[in-house]
């Protein structure tokens, strides 16, 4: 196994943000911190964009290809934002003294792990280095969920924890089926775990044998992906932690919990004898779209809520994968996208409108247009974009999944549209009450935000939301051929 | 040889699986541990036999890990933490004991119908050994589920993770089998850190379903 070297991009890719979990280990100042922690996200961003000029040749560790590519560059990005945006958050909590300096020093550092990881599980072309990313991935975010040291967030931590835990588990017995079923065609050793030479070979595999690894890895990696009914974690982890992370939990972790699944969704496609595994997604997708669309309506708290419409986005993408076929594979590409973007511009207003109000309570945040017009109104732009209003992003890409369901299966199309329309109405109906009527007149807020600040929150927040405003009236002509070629891809 | 190797393998998956059982069936703490513990040295045996069998030495450190690791440190740490949180030494159950080796034989079963017939075409070291390690993983999860306090879910999650080893090393030829391993050792030691770190006595009321509904941030 040959590690890549300083002529290829992964290297700077992967060695930027694990250089910089170490450097943030030991750096005691969290001011400087802070900024090391913009600099070195940027750093991974610029050097994932020389991919797209030259991809580097597969090895038996890990490769680029047309799928992994924009979720690269997506994730280095997304980091990117955030961590702009957790620099304003950080100064705010930290003059609160809700965080001490000990603390600081701890989250930047797993916050460029949990990037490093997160990255190593895209690029990784072999099964069981994914598996040991994703697992990575699980510890540093369990670690940054417990963040604030109080019950209830060391509560969703451990629940977060076992959870995942058993979900990991079960991938791994999945994975470990799957190099089974590989080893008699394929001989052993890392080629028999290698996506690009699975996906080859895979019609040669035993059919049986790749049904059962399908169902532990489906179970396993759907755990992390937050499916119902194993999204249990899911709301307690976005809304105990810090609001940063709850960006990338929501905009990237679940997303690369998704890619790890789509990948063996693609061996079992390639063997012409297995079960279909679309059912099996679509029953998923289908049930978390209804279950959050419900319990969307009882949320008192904010963050808890937008952590169940992440449960409902990713059960639309599920669906949309389930149901296959170049149209639906467009669509849930693009919706992983928009969900990505849109999400996380949600927490970033999210974080500074709890901090404003002192509280997460939906009761207590009223009259945010009237009260902080600038962010009230962009709130407002990202939760018609998330509910799926046009001419945004993620009603282009629901609208495909509901046109192309229609043409296929019309029933299906039934309980979908109703999921989708729950969603909307609990959304519409919170966000009234929030960004309109009489501000509160007694607020305590968790300290007063610097000018910059402000600005550190408002780029990455009308950054975010001016892509998904763009996406939904204009998809440049390169992007859409290349999102045809994935979607192909995906069968 | 070939049968020697075979009735080998399959003792020590046998041997584990009666842990796993064994794991359901204690009432005190001390003997889950000890039981745990047991269950963890059967698996570095399982691991050293198949790194012999299949000449393949870094299985050898897999088997370390396991007998270090797992068969005596995890136990003297899980010891001195339930001696110095002061945690509760008898086993609090959801599920009377009988039921669950009820349900746990069904799960073996169920494993074994399952685990036989798709993998017809294997050798047969790796069917059995396949069965077992299915086996050992759902008692695992099955004793996640009814033990309700933190240490033995612990517990079940560590016997989870030797049924999810056993069925790797079993494997012929599986490459990371060791990084697979290491990384399961930080997620452990990190939880341990965690219990005596947050003094996490008792169980947590939210992995309960009866209390989903009363104890969120929620309630208004």
């Amino acid at each position: 196994m040959i590690l890549p070297g300083p002529d290829n991009p992964l290297f700077w890719i992967l060695g930027i943000p694990l250089a910089a979990a170490l450097l943030l280990a030991v750096l005691p100042w969290w001011r400087v911190a802070a900024w090391l922690n913009v600099a070195a996200s940027g750093a991974t961003f610029a050097a994932a964009l020389p991919l797209f000029r030259a991809r580097p040749e597969a090895t038996q560790l890990f490769f680029i290809d047309d799928f992994n590519i924009y979720l690269v560059a997506l994730t280095a990005f997304v980091g990117m934002t955030t961590a702009v945006f957790s620099a304003a958050y950080i100064a705010r909590e930290s003059a609160a003294a809700r965080l001490g300096d000990g603390h600081l020093r701890f989250y930047h550092s797993m916050y460029q792990a949990f990037l490093f990881t997160m990255l190593l599980a895209l690029v990784a072309n072999n099964t069981g280095v994914m598996w040991v990313a994703v697992e990575a991935a699980t510890l540093t975010t369990v670690l940054m969920v417990s963040l604030y040291r109080t019950r209830e967030a060391i509560e969703a931590a451990w629940k977060y924890f076992i959870l995942c835990s058993v979900g990991i588990g079960l991938a791994l017995f999945g994975t470990t089926l799957v190099y089974l079923a590989a080893q008699p065609v394929m001989g052993g050793g890392a080629d028999a775990m290698a996506w690009t030479l699975l996906v080859e070979r895979a019609g040669a595999f035993q059919p049986d044998l790749l049904n059962l690894a399908f169902v532990f890895v489906l179970v396993g990696y759907g755990t992390k992906v937050g499916l119902a009914p194993l999204h249990a974690w899911l709301p307690d982890a976005h809304a105990e932690g810090p609001t940063p992370i709850s960006a990338v939990l929501s905009g990237l972790l679940l997303n690369v919990a998704l890619y790890a699944l789509l990948r063996f969704k693609m061996i079992i496609s390639a063997n012409p004898n297995t079960l279909e595994p679309g059912p099996m997604m679509i029953v998923m997708g289908l049930s978390s779209l209804l279950l959050a669309g419900f319990m969307l309506y009882r949320r008192g708290d904010i963050k808890r809520l937008f952590a169940y419409s992440s449960i409902e986005h990713m059960g639309v993408i599920t669906f949309a994968f389930g149901m296959g076929g170049a149209l639906a594979n467009f669509a849930g590409l693009m919706h992983m996208t928009m969900h990505s973007l849109t999400k996380s511009a949600i927490f970033f207003a999210v974080g500074v409108i709890s901090q404003n109000a002192g509280t997460k309570n939906i009761a207590d945040i009223r009259g945010l247009t009237a009260s902080h017009p600038v962010l009230g109104w962009a709130f407002v732009v990202a939760v018609l974009a998330i509910a799926g209003l046009p001419p945004m992003g993620v009603f282009m890409s629901e609208f495909l999944v509901v046109a192309s369901t229609f043409a296929r299966q019309p029933l299906l199309a039934v309980p979908l549209v109703v999921g989708l329309l729950l969603a909307f109405g609990a959304l519409l109906s919170r966000l009234q009450g929030m960004a309109f009527g009489e501000p509160r007149s007694s607020v305590v807020p968790h300290g007063t935000p610097s000018a910059l600040s402000t600005i550190l929150v408002h780029v990455p927040l009308w950054a975010h939301l001016a892509l998904v405003v763009v996406a939904g009236l204009y998809l440049p002509e390169p992007l859409t051929r290349w999102f045809q070629t994935v979607a192909r891809l995906l069968g | 040889m070939g049968q020697i190797s075979y009735e080998v393998a399959h003792l020590l998956g046998a041997t584990m699986l009666m842990a796993g059982f064994g794991l359901l069936y204690q009432r005190r703490l001390y003997a889950v541990l000890n039981t745990f513990a047991f269950q963890a040295l059967a698996l570095a045996a399982a691991a050293a036999w198949q790194a012999h069998v299949q000449h393949a030495p870094h299985l050898y450190v897999t088997a370390g890990i396991a007998l270090v690791f797992k068969g005596m440190l995890v136990p003297f740490a899980l010891h001195w933490l339930v001696e110095r949180l002061g945690i509760h030494r008898s086993v609090d159950t959801a599920l009377s004991i009988g039921w669950t080796m009820i349900v746990g034989v069904v799960l073996v079963a169920l494993s074994i119908l399952l685990v036989l017939p798709v993998t017809a075409n294997a050798a047969a070291l790796t069917r059995e050994s396949l069965a077992v390690a299915m086996s050992v993983v759902l008692l695992g999860m099955l004793m996640m589920i009814t033990r309700r306090n933190a240490v033995t879910q612990v517990v079940g999650f560590m016997a989870l993770e030797n049924g999810l080893l056993l069925a790797a090393v079993s494997a012929k030829g599986m490459p990371l089998v060791v990084e697979i391993s290491v990384a399961f050792s930080v997620l452990i030691a990190m939880t341990l850190f965690g219990i005596f770190f947050f003094r996490i006595r008792e169980r947590f009321d939210t992995l309960d379903l009866q209390y989903l509904e009363t104890y969120r941030g929620d309630r208004q």
